[in-house]
Protein backbone atom coordinates (compact mmCIF):
# COMPACT_ATOMS: atom_id res chain seq x y z
CA UNK A 1 0.00 0.00 0.00
CA UNK A 2 1.78 3.39 -0.86
CA UNK A 3 1.84 5.95 2.14
CA UNK A 4 2.83 8.52 -0.28
CA UNK A 5 -0.23 11.01 1.56
CA UNK A 6 -1.86 10.18 3.88
CA UNK A 7 -5.91 11.25 3.76
CA UNK A 8 -7.61 11.65 7.12
CA UNK A 9 -9.65 8.80 8.32
CA UNK A 10 -13.02 9.38 8.95
CA UNK A 11 -12.86 7.95 12.46
CA UNK A 12 -16.14 9.37 13.73
CA UNK A 13 -19.59 9.34 12.56
CA UNK A 14 -21.52 12.00 11.04
CA UNK A 15 -23.21 14.68 13.39
CA UNK A 16 -26.67 14.41 12.88
CA UNK A 17 -29.69 15.82 14.84
CA UNK A 18 -30.05 11.90 15.85
CA UNK A 19 -27.36 11.28 16.98
CA UNK A 20 -26.81 14.74 19.17
CA UNK A 21 -30.13 13.67 20.90
CA UNK A 22 -28.49 10.39 21.53
CA UNK A 23 -25.96 11.63 23.09
CA UNK A 24 -27.71 14.48 25.29
CA UNK A 25 -29.14 11.05 26.44
CA UNK A 26 -25.98 8.88 27.43
CA UNK A 27 -24.71 11.96 28.83
CA UNK A 28 -27.43 12.25 31.25
CA UNK A 29 -27.14 8.74 32.04
CA UNK A 30 -23.41 9.00 32.22
CA UNK A 31 -23.81 11.85 34.82
CA UNK A 32 -26.53 10.40 36.66
CA UNK A 33 -23.93 7.18 37.52
CA UNK A 34 -21.52 9.23 38.21
CA UNK A 35 -24.32 11.26 40.96
CA UNK A 36 -25.06 7.79 42.66
CA UNK A 37 -21.85 7.24 42.77
CA UNK A 38 -20.45 10.45 44.15
CA UNK A 39 -23.22 12.31 45.56
CA UNK A 40 -26.40 10.74 46.32
CA UNK A 41 -27.47 10.52 49.76
CA UNK A 42 -30.24 8.49 49.30
CA UNK A 43 -32.24 10.57 47.91
CA UNK A 44 -32.23 9.78 44.22
CA UNK A 45 -31.28 6.13 44.50
CA UNK A 46 -33.72 5.28 47.04
CA UNK A 47 -31.83 3.30 48.80
CA UNK A 48 -31.17 5.38 52.31
CA UNK A 49 -27.64 5.77 52.91
CA UNK A 50 -26.74 2.05 51.88
CA UNK A 51 -25.36 3.28 48.41
CA UNK A 52 -23.19 5.62 50.12
CA UNK A 53 -21.91 3.78 53.01
CA UNK A 54 -20.88 0.88 49.94
CA UNK A 55 -19.21 3.33 47.65
CA UNK A 56 -17.96 5.49 50.83
CA UNK A 57 -14.08 4.78 50.48
CA UNK A 58 -14.11 5.02 46.47
CA UNK A 59 -15.55 8.67 47.47
CA UNK A 60 -13.07 9.29 49.51
CA UNK A 61 -10.40 8.36 47.22
CA UNK A 62 -11.57 9.84 44.01
CA UNK A 63 -11.47 12.76 45.55
CA UNK A 64 -15.54 13.82 45.87
CA UNK A 65 -16.68 16.05 48.96
CA UNK A 66 -17.96 13.04 51.71
CA UNK A 67 -19.55 13.60 54.74
CA UNK B 1 -5.65 3.63 -1.67
CA UNK B 2 -7.30 6.51 -0.05
CA UNK B 3 -10.16 5.28 -0.21
CA UNK B 4 -10.27 3.00 2.18
CA UNK B 5 -9.89 5.20 4.86
CA UNK B 6 -12.86 7.66 3.70
CA UNK B 7 -14.69 3.89 3.76
CA UNK B 8 -17.39 2.98 6.83
CA UNK B 9 -16.77 5.00 9.94
CA UNK B 10 -17.95 3.31 13.21
CA UNK B 11 -21.39 3.96 14.85
CA UNK B 12 -21.64 6.30 17.84
CA UNK B 13 -23.13 2.86 19.42
CA UNK B 14 -19.70 1.05 18.44
CA UNK B 15 -17.50 4.03 19.66
CA UNK B 16 -19.79 4.36 23.16
CA UNK B 17 -19.38 0.45 23.68
CA UNK B 18 -15.91 0.91 23.53
CA UNK B 19 -16.10 4.02 25.49
CA UNK B 20 -17.43 2.31 28.31
CA UNK B 21 -15.44 -1.07 28.02
CA UNK B 22 -12.12 1.49 28.24
CA UNK B 23 -13.90 3.19 31.36
CA UNK B 24 -14.91 0.01 32.89
CA UNK B 25 -11.14 -1.50 32.78
CA UNK B 26 -9.53 1.94 33.53
CA UNK B 27 -12.21 2.17 36.71
CA UNK B 28 -10.95 -1.46 38.25
CA UNK B 29 -7.15 -0.29 37.58
CA UNK B 30 -7.38 2.36 39.62
CA UNK B 31 -9.63 0.40 42.12
CA UNK B 32 -6.86 -1.80 42.43
CA UNK B 33 -4.45 1.28 43.33
CA UNK B 34 -7.11 2.72 45.58
CA UNK B 35 -7.30 -0.76 47.51
CA UNK B 36 -3.10 -1.12 47.36
CA UNK B 37 -1.87 2.76 48.09
CA UNK B 38 -5.46 4.34 49.47
CA UNK B 39 -7.23 1.47 51.85
CA UNK B 40 -4.46 1.63 54.50
CA UNK B 41 -4.77 5.85 54.81
CA UNK B 42 -8.68 5.20 55.05
CA UNK B 43 -8.19 2.95 57.53
CA UNK B 44 -5.70 4.97 59.51
CA UNK B 45 -8.27 8.35 59.04
CA UNK B 46 -11.15 5.70 60.22
CA UNK B 47 -9.42 4.65 63.21
CA UNK B 48 -9.00 8.57 64.48
CA UNK B 49 -12.17 9.25 63.73
CA UNK B 50 -13.19 6.45 65.84
CA UNK B 51 -11.23 7.18 68.79
CA UNK B 52 -12.05 11.20 68.36
CA UNK B 53 -16.11 9.08 68.77
CA UNK B 54 -15.44 7.43 71.64
CA UNK B 55 -13.70 10.28 73.01
CA UNK B 56 -16.80 12.63 72.58
CA UNK B 57 -18.53 9.79 73.82
CA UNK B 58 -22.35 10.00 73.15
CA UNK B 59 -22.27 13.02 71.49
CA UNK B 60 -20.59 11.39 68.53
CA UNK B 61 -23.06 11.53 65.30
CA UNK B 62 -22.61 7.68 65.04
CA UNK B 63 -21.84 8.20 61.35
CA UNK B 64 -19.97 5.34 61.14
CA UNK B 65 -21.26 3.40 64.48
CA UNK B 66 -24.46 2.49 62.66
CA UNK B 67 -22.41 -0.20 60.86
CA UNK B 68 -24.57 -0.03 57.83
CA UNK B 69 -21.35 -1.45 55.58
CA UNK B 70 -18.92 -2.86 57.57
CA UNK B 71 -15.31 -2.28 56.26
CA UNK B 72 -14.90 -5.22 54.18
CA UNK B 73 -18.02 -4.47 52.36
CA UNK B 74 -16.78 -0.80 51.62
CA UNK B 75 -13.45 -2.34 50.37
CA UNK B 76 -15.24 -4.40 47.95
CA UNK B 77 -17.54 -1.22 47.18
CA UNK B 78 -14.48 0.84 46.14
CA UNK B 79 -13.98 -1.54 43.14
CA UNK B 80 -17.78 -1.37 42.53
CA UNK B 81 -17.57 2.85 42.98
CA UNK B 82 -14.63 3.05 40.91
CA UNK B 83 -15.74 0.74 38.65
CA UNK B 84 -19.36 2.63 37.95
CA UNK B 85 -17.29 5.81 37.73
CA UNK B 86 -14.57 4.68 35.30
CA UNK B 87 -17.21 3.57 32.70
CA UNK B 88 -19.66 6.58 33.29
CA UNK B 89 -16.36 8.80 32.13
CA UNK B 90 -15.13 6.46 29.59
CA UNK B 91 -18.87 6.85 28.25
CA UNK B 92 -18.76 10.72 28.33
CA UNK B 93 -15.17 10.63 26.61
CA UNK B 94 -16.35 8.55 24.24
CA UNK B 95 -19.29 10.77 23.26
CA UNK B 96 -16.76 13.92 23.77
CA UNK B 97 -14.80 11.80 20.92
CA UNK B 98 -18.01 11.68 18.26
CA UNK B 99 -18.89 15.03 18.56
CA UNK B 100 -15.70 16.73 19.20
CA UNK B 101 -13.08 14.77 16.69
CA UNK B 102 -14.00 16.53 13.64
CA UNK B 103 -13.42 19.96 15.42
CA UNK B 104 -9.72 18.86 16.71
CA UNK B 105 -7.17 20.01 14.62
CA UNK B 106 -4.97 16.76 14.34
CA UNK B 107 -4.99 14.03 12.06
CA UNK B 108 -4.01 11.49 14.44
CA UNK B 109 -7.32 9.87 16.28
CA UNK B 110 -5.08 8.65 18.99
CA UNK B 111 -3.86 12.11 19.93
CA UNK B 112 -7.64 13.00 19.75
CA UNK B 113 -8.51 10.54 21.83
CA UNK B 114 -5.24 11.51 24.19
CA UNK B 115 -5.60 14.89 23.87
CA UNK B 116 -9.42 14.38 25.63
CA UNK B 117 -8.50 12.24 28.33
CA UNK B 118 -5.88 15.02 29.33
CA UNK B 119 -7.94 17.44 29.08
CA UNK B 120 -10.65 16.01 31.04
CA UNK B 121 -8.02 14.75 33.63
CA UNK B 122 -6.90 18.79 33.72
CA UNK B 123 -10.07 20.30 34.00
CA UNK B 124 -11.77 17.65 36.01
CA UNK B 125 -9.49 16.22 38.33
CA UNK B 126 -6.35 18.83 38.79
CA UNK B 127 -8.15 22.09 38.46
CA UNK B 128 -10.63 20.95 40.74
CA UNK B 129 -7.88 19.07 43.63
CA UNK B 130 -5.91 21.90 44.09
CA UNK B 131 -9.38 24.04 45.01
CA UNK B 132 -10.32 21.32 47.17
CA UNK B 133 -8.20 18.62 47.93
CA UNK B 134 -9.77 15.77 48.84
CA UNK B 135 -9.80 14.53 52.94
CA UNK B 136 -10.15 11.34 54.54
CA UNK B 137 -12.32 10.65 56.80
CA UNK B 138 -12.42 12.18 59.98
CA UNK B 139 -11.62 15.20 58.14
CA UNK B 140 -14.86 17.53 57.26
CA UNK B 141 -18.24 18.48 58.82
CA UNK B 142 -21.35 16.64 58.04
CA UNK B 143 -22.92 19.75 58.65
CA UNK B 144 -21.32 22.12 55.19
CA UNK B 145 -21.33 18.96 53.16
CA UNK B 146 -24.40 20.49 50.88
CA UNK B 147 -21.92 23.57 50.44
CA UNK B 148 -18.75 21.38 49.75
CA UNK B 149 -20.95 19.31 47.33
CA UNK B 150 -21.65 22.54 44.97
CA UNK B 151 -18.54 24.09 45.17
CA UNK B 152 -16.89 21.15 43.93
CA UNK B 153 -19.42 20.52 41.60
CA UNK B 154 -18.61 24.73 40.57
CA UNK B 155 -14.72 24.04 40.08
CA UNK B 156 -15.38 20.70 37.84
CA UNK B 157 -17.73 23.04 35.50
CA UNK B 158 -14.78 26.10 35.99
CA UNK B 159 -11.83 23.54 34.75
CA UNK B 160 -13.74 22.05 31.76
CA UNK B 161 -14.44 25.71 31.07
CA UNK B 162 -10.87 26.87 31.67
CA UNK B 163 -9.05 24.31 29.37
CA UNK B 164 -12.44 25.36 26.44
CA UNK B 165 -10.91 28.82 26.67
CA UNK B 166 -7.10 27.53 26.16
CA UNK B 167 -7.81 25.69 23.34
CA UNK B 168 -10.31 28.98 22.26
CA UNK B 169 -7.09 31.36 22.89
CA UNK B 170 -4.53 28.85 21.21
CA UNK B 171 -6.32 29.17 18.16
CA UNK B 172 -6.53 32.88 17.59
CA UNK B 173 -2.83 32.89 17.57
CA UNK B 174 -0.69 31.79 14.30
CA UNK B 175 2.67 31.15 15.47
CA UNK B 176 3.07 27.80 17.51
CA UNK B 177 4.66 29.15 21.04
CA UNK B 178 2.02 32.39 20.90
CA UNK B 179 -0.25 29.35 20.82
CA UNK B 180 0.96 27.58 23.77
CA UNK B 181 1.41 31.42 25.62
CA UNK B 182 -2.61 31.78 24.75
CA UNK B 183 -3.82 28.46 26.04
CA UNK B 184 -1.63 28.91 29.35
CA UNK B 185 -3.05 32.20 29.77
CA UNK B 186 -6.66 31.46 28.48
CA UNK B 187 -6.53 28.73 30.87
CA UNK B 188 -4.75 30.21 33.61
CA UNK B 189 -7.36 33.27 33.80
CA UNK B 190 -10.19 31.26 33.86
CA UNK B 191 -8.81 28.71 36.76
CA UNK B 192 -7.82 32.25 38.67
CA UNK B 193 -10.82 33.90 39.05
CA UNK B 194 -12.72 30.37 39.77
CA UNK B 195 -9.97 29.74 42.52
CA UNK B 196 -10.67 33.69 43.80
CA UNK B 197 -14.47 33.53 43.40
CA UNK B 198 -15.18 30.20 45.27
CA UNK B 199 -15.21 29.79 49.16
CA UNK B 200 -11.84 28.35 50.41
CA UNK B 201 -12.51 25.18 52.44
CA UNK B 202 -10.36 23.56 55.50
CA UNK B 203 -11.49 21.81 57.63
CA UNK B 204 -8.77 19.74 58.69
CA UNK B 205 -8.50 19.30 62.33
CA UNK B 206 -5.21 20.69 63.96
CA UNK B 207 -4.72 17.56 65.37
CA UNK B 208 -4.89 15.51 62.48
CA UNK B 209 -1.85 13.81 61.13
CA UNK B 210 -0.19 16.20 58.37
CA UNK B 211 1.75 12.61 56.93
CA UNK B 212 -1.64 10.70 56.92
CA UNK B 213 -2.95 13.60 54.90
CA UNK B 214 -0.41 14.28 52.55
CA UNK B 215 -0.43 10.45 52.02
CA UNK B 216 -3.68 10.19 51.55
CA UNK B 217 -4.58 12.91 49.28
CA UNK B 218 -1.19 11.47 47.35
CA UNK B 219 -2.97 7.99 46.85
CA UNK B 220 -6.35 9.94 45.89
CA UNK B 221 -4.35 11.69 43.31
CA UNK B 222 -2.72 8.63 42.12
CA UNK B 223 -6.08 6.29 42.02
CA UNK B 224 -7.15 9.83 39.34
CA UNK B 225 -3.89 9.61 37.95
CA UNK B 226 -4.15 5.62 37.06
CA UNK B 227 -7.95 6.05 36.25
CA UNK B 228 -7.55 8.73 33.22
CA UNK B 229 -4.35 7.12 31.88
CA UNK B 230 -5.74 3.97 31.47
CA UNK B 231 -8.75 5.45 30.01
CA UNK B 232 -7.15 7.53 27.40
CA UNK B 233 -4.93 4.93 26.25
CA UNK B 234 -7.34 2.51 26.44
CA UNK B 235 -10.08 4.35 24.80
CA UNK B 236 -7.23 5.10 22.03
CA UNK B 237 -6.19 1.92 21.36
CA UNK B 238 -9.81 0.69 21.20
CA UNK B 239 -11.62 3.49 19.33
CA UNK B 240 -8.91 3.43 16.77
CA UNK B 241 -8.99 -0.06 15.84
CA UNK B 242 -11.40 -0.19 13.25
CA UNK B 243 -9.89 2.26 11.03
CA UNK B 244 -6.74 0.34 11.49
CA UNK B 245 -8.32 -3.37 10.38
CA UNK B 246 -10.20 -1.61 7.73
CA UNK B 247 -7.14 0.01 6.38
CA UNK B 248 -5.34 -3.41 6.27
CA UNK B 249 -8.19 -5.30 5.01
CA UNK B 250 -7.99 -2.80 1.93
CA UNK B 251 -4.27 -3.42 1.79
CA UNK B 252 -4.87 -6.65 1.46
CA UNK B 253 -7.38 -6.85 -1.00
CA UNK B 254 -5.41 -4.17 -3.20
Amino acid sequence: MPHTQTVRPISTPAISRRLLLTALTVVALMLLISYLVAFDQGAVSRSGMYLHELMHDGRHLLGVPCH
Amino acid sequence: MSLSATGKAPTYGALLLRGLLAGLIAGLLAGVFAYTVGEPKVDAAIAIEEANAHAAGAAADGHHDEELVGRDGQKGGLFLATGLYGAAMGGLLATAYTVLRRRLRTTSDTRAALGLAGAALLGIVLVPYLKYPPNPPAVGNPDTINQRTISYLAIVVIGLVAVWAGVIAARTQPAEWRQALAAAAGFLIVVAVGYLLLPAIDEVPDTFPATLLWNFRIASLGTQAVMWSALGLGFAALATRPVREQAAREAVTV
